[in-house]
């Protein structure tokens, strides 16, 4: 240790100084092709994730063209009804499982939890890497089925006994069901990965209740998918048994049951709708607060919201399941949970409001789509309170209403707040600026597009049109609706457009974005942009929940971690006291092999139940490969000197 | 750096050179992972339970038209299940203590007993008086029964890979701590054990 530097703040580090490139020496991750898939640290892999997300967004909306094209006009032989199957199930599976989470929770969690917390690096990394792989090997495996005419033609959720053996012959359905595999181990490695991160590298003095409500939402959301995504694991895991090895869990005809297949898919499909909301409601309260000028009102009303939300998420799922004779006492419990959810949402919103109305509002660019989103999302709720009374769902089931409805949650609670977060984290990611008036442009363009298509589905499902029907007779009177639906989607298009010039273009020729474009209070703006590979030169320490507009200028920054191995900082759950030292392990190619390993075995396992033997020994050799002690730095662990009972 | 005009800021420091680089117990992160990937199983295991008791209801026999599942084995495996918490529990409280040798022979122990119950187990399929392709009730065992097997072999290899670094140099404070986390996971496998034959061999015979 060089003991005769001056201590930097981490905001006065250039790169330049002794310790930031031994640090440098230390943290950096290995160059090339092989190195690209050695790479573990947090920026990367969370960009990685956002990046493939984004392109499966751009795919999911292809289908989604598609599909208005299709419905434009009665009769219409654009698609026949086989590939309408494929199209509208490949795009609801694709924006929900291969966008929605792996953007909103794994692609943000992933990038910037660490850099809130004042962590050099996510917990598990090479798990985190890991994840990343087999999310990618799950998408590939989905739009493979679809390319090679396999793509599953069952819907998003693969009801039985349509999805069964007996209906769906071919490896369709088998296709989906392993997809929800992959994506959703992937979506529980950074679960576990957030969540300790958020629990045990907070910066010191980083208290539970100074923590940013980004941070409380992202633990909330983490320990969802943790409680969540095993049910629609079982779900597809028994479908795919009873696809493939004969068992009859949802076979009535032997004991079994198809309503069991929609307990479980919705016991995780409904808490799946806050896992994508929540971190939308994260990046909203996050630049709500910073484009206000003031600190969010609310705090503890927020937090005590989102944690609630997390329980009532796991108590609404059968309000999925009015039209399926349910008895009237459920529906009338399920209908008081629906409704009961208001409150927490609403008591955000109203904080937000609170927040805007004491503030000084600045309306840049990322703010603007957080008032799209306010505007959006406001009606997709008040449409979903409609939805929660019985009588009114048994009427609109099913039809274009729902459709509305869900796109105006799903699009209003993800989309307008994922381009919000991309405005606002752009610089940081990037260093440079992206260009406000083409973003002005993009929000537009987008915003104007969406309420044409989307608004317009309501009426058309109120005048009885159903959903997932390739086409439609003249003498139903839906074809003005579908134009004007349709429409809208030559807008979106254009404003997504408008987006990937902006990007392109930014990163390029963008002005230079400095430390702290928009005068945050969170730590993921004190270091450079975009972020040196040990991202603090100081794992920081803070005394507010507003570190950069709070803390003294003298505010203690940790010192006596190593610089000539990964040494990070764990500190308590609760009050982030420091605890103990811990080690970074890494770059490392094990987790891509053992992704492919894995991966290997559950495509496999789609066409033979033979996979799983086979494939486990590689699977186990990969694992131990990853987990096999070796180049253990010489520390005081032998001697045990230094241990914390 | 600021500018020249700016006054030259200091932080003051936080020293954290003397900190412990190994923990044990509810403080290592590991831990905390190992007890969310508890919660996961858990939850997995807790949805096939209630998917048991679901199908339950749709049948007026339990078990329908098969004998209940042989007890012989269960009960000999239930037996080493119990018994084999006391090696577990020795690696846990000689892990901290930097007892190499200790931990090293309770993992050897401890493996003994995961094999046991793994060709146990093997018997155990051979007793359940049912196929998966019968109906749902067996289709419902028989990946009961299955899950937890996937565990039980995962915890023998992960226990074996330990005995395995135990022989080496290699086996210092992190691995020591892991050696503890993986006593953590077998009473999990265990309890999860336990549970799973109530259900087939319990209330397969008074449900």
């Amino acid at each position: 240790m060089a003991v005769a530097e001056p201590i930097l703040a981490n905001d006065q580090d250039t790169g330049q100084s002794e310790l930031a490139q031994r640090l440098a020496r230390t943290w950096s991750q290995p160059k090339g092709l092989w190195g690209w898939f050695c790479n573990t640290h947090h920026t990367d892999i969370g960009i990685r994730f956002m990046v493939t997300a984004f392109i499966f967004f751009l795919l999911g909306g292809v289908l989604a063209a598609m599909i208005r094209l299709q419905l434009i006009r009665p009769e219409n032989s654009l698609m026949g009804p086989d590939l309408y199957n494929q199209v509208f199930t490949m795009h609801g599976s694709t924006m929900i499982f291969l966008f929605a989470v792996p953007m909103m929770f794994q692609g943000f969690g992933v990038y910037i939890v660490p850099l809130m917390c004042g962590a050099r690096n996510i917990a598990f990394p090479r798990l985190n890497a890991f994840s990343y792989y087999l999310y990618v090997g799950g998408a590939l495996v989905l739009w493979g089925g679809l390319l090679t005419n396999t793509g599953p033609d069952v819907g998003w959720f693969a009801y039985v006994p349509l999805s069964g053996p007996a209906y769906s012959p071919g490896h369709r359905a088998d296709i989906w069901s392993q997809m929800i595999t992959f994506t959703e181990v992937s979506a529980l490695g950074v679960a576990i990965c957030l969540a300790t991160t958020i629990l045990r590298h907070r910066a010191p003095g980083m208290t539970l209740n100074r923590m940013p409500i980004l941070l409380w939402e992202k633990l909330v959301i983490s320990i969802a998918v943790i409680f969540a995504m095993p049910a629609v694991m079982v779900a597809s895991g028994l479908l795919l048994l009873d696809r493939l090895v004969g068992t009859h869990f949802f076979n009535p005809a032997e004991g079994g049951d198809v309503l069991l297949y929609q307990h479980l898919f919705w016991f995780f499909g409904h808490p799946e709708v806050y896992i994508i909301f929540l971190p939308g409601a994260a990046i909203v309260s996050t630049l709500v607060e910073c484009f206000s000028r003031r600190r969010i009102f609310g705090y503890t009303p927020i937090v005590v919201s989102v944690v609630a939300t997390g329980f009532i998420g796991f108590s609404v799922w059968v309000h999925h399941m009015f039209a399926t004779g349910l008895p009237q006492l459920s529906q009338s419990f399920f209908t008081a949970a629906s409704l009961m959810i208001v409150i927490p949402t609403g008591t955000q919103f109203f904080c937000w409001v609170a927040t805007l109305w004491y503030g000084r509002l600045q309306l840049r660019l990322p703010m603007l789509w957080c008032l799209g989103f306010f505007f959006v999302f406001l009606i997709g709720g008040l449409s979903g309170v409609m939805l929660a009374s019985v009588p009114v769902d048994l009427q609109v089931h099913d039809t274009y209403f729902v459709v509305a409805h869900f796109h105006y949650v799903l699009i209003g609670g993800a989309l307008f707040p994922m381009f919000a977060g991309i405005y606002f984290w752009f610089p940081k990611m990037t260093g440079r600026m992206a260009n406000a008036t083409l973003g002005k442009w993009h929000f537009w363009l987008f915003f104007i597009g969406f309420n044409i298509t989307f608004f317009t589905l309501h009426f058309l499902g109120l005048r009885g049109m159903p959903r997932r029907v390739y086409t439609y007779g003249p003498d139903m009177h839906w074809q003005g609706l579908n134009v004007l639906a349709s429409s809208g989607v030559i807008f979106m298009t254009a404003g997504l457009l408008v987006f990937l010039v902006n990007v392109f273009r930014s990163v390029r020729v963008g002005g230079i974005a400095g430390n702290s474009p928009w005068g945050d209070a969170g730590l993921e703006w004190s270091m450079s942009s975009p972020p040196p590979p040990y991202n603090f030169l100081h794992v920081p320490t803070v005394s507010g929940r507003d570190p950069l507009w709070e803390d003294p200028p003298d505010q203690p920054v940790v010192v006596g971690l190593r610089d000539d191995i990964r040494e990070t900082l764990v500190t308590h759950s609760l009050d982030a006291d420091p605890q103990h030292k811990d080690e970074d392990p890494g770059p490392s190619i094990w987790p891509f092999l053992s992704a492919l390993t894995v991966s290997a075995a559950f495509v496999g396992s789609i066409f033979t139940p033979w996979a799983v033997p086979i494939g486990a020994p590689p699977v186990i050799a990969t694992l131990i490969g990853w987990l096999w002690p070796r180049g253990q730095s010489p520390t005081p662990r032998q001697t045990g000197e230094s241990w914390v009972h | 750096m600021g500018s020249l005009n700016e006054p030259i800021r200091r932080p003051l420091t936080l020293d954290v050179s003397g900190l412990p680089s190994v923990a044990f117990g509810h403080r290592n992160t590991t831990w905390l992972a190992n007890v969310f990937y508890m919660a996961i199983e858990g939850m997995m295991f807790a949805l096939m339970f209630a998917a048991y008791f679901y199908l339950r209801t749709r049948s007026t026999d339990w078990p329908p038209g098969h004998l209940p599942p042989g007890l012989r084995y269960g009960a000999l495996n239930a037996l080493v299940f119990v018994v084999s918490t006391i090696p577990a529990w020795i690696v846990k409280r000689r892990a901290p203590d930097c007892n190499r040798r200790a931990v090293r022979n309770g993992l050897l122990v401890l493996a003994l007993f995961a094999l046991a119950a793994t060709v146990l187990r093997v018997f155990e399929f051979s007793a359940l008086n049912c196929r998966w392709t019968d109906d749902a009730y067996s289709s419902t065992v028989w990946v009961l029964i299955g899950i937890h097997s996937g565990h039980l072999v995962t915890e023998l290899i992960e226990t074996l890979v330990l005995l395995a670094i135990s022989f080496t140099p290699k086996m210092e404070g992190t691995r020591l701590a892991d050696a503890a986390i993986n006593s953590d996971y077998w009473y999990f496998v265990v309890v999860t054990g336990l549970m799973v034959d109530f259900l087939i061999y319990g209330t397969t015979r008074f449900l």
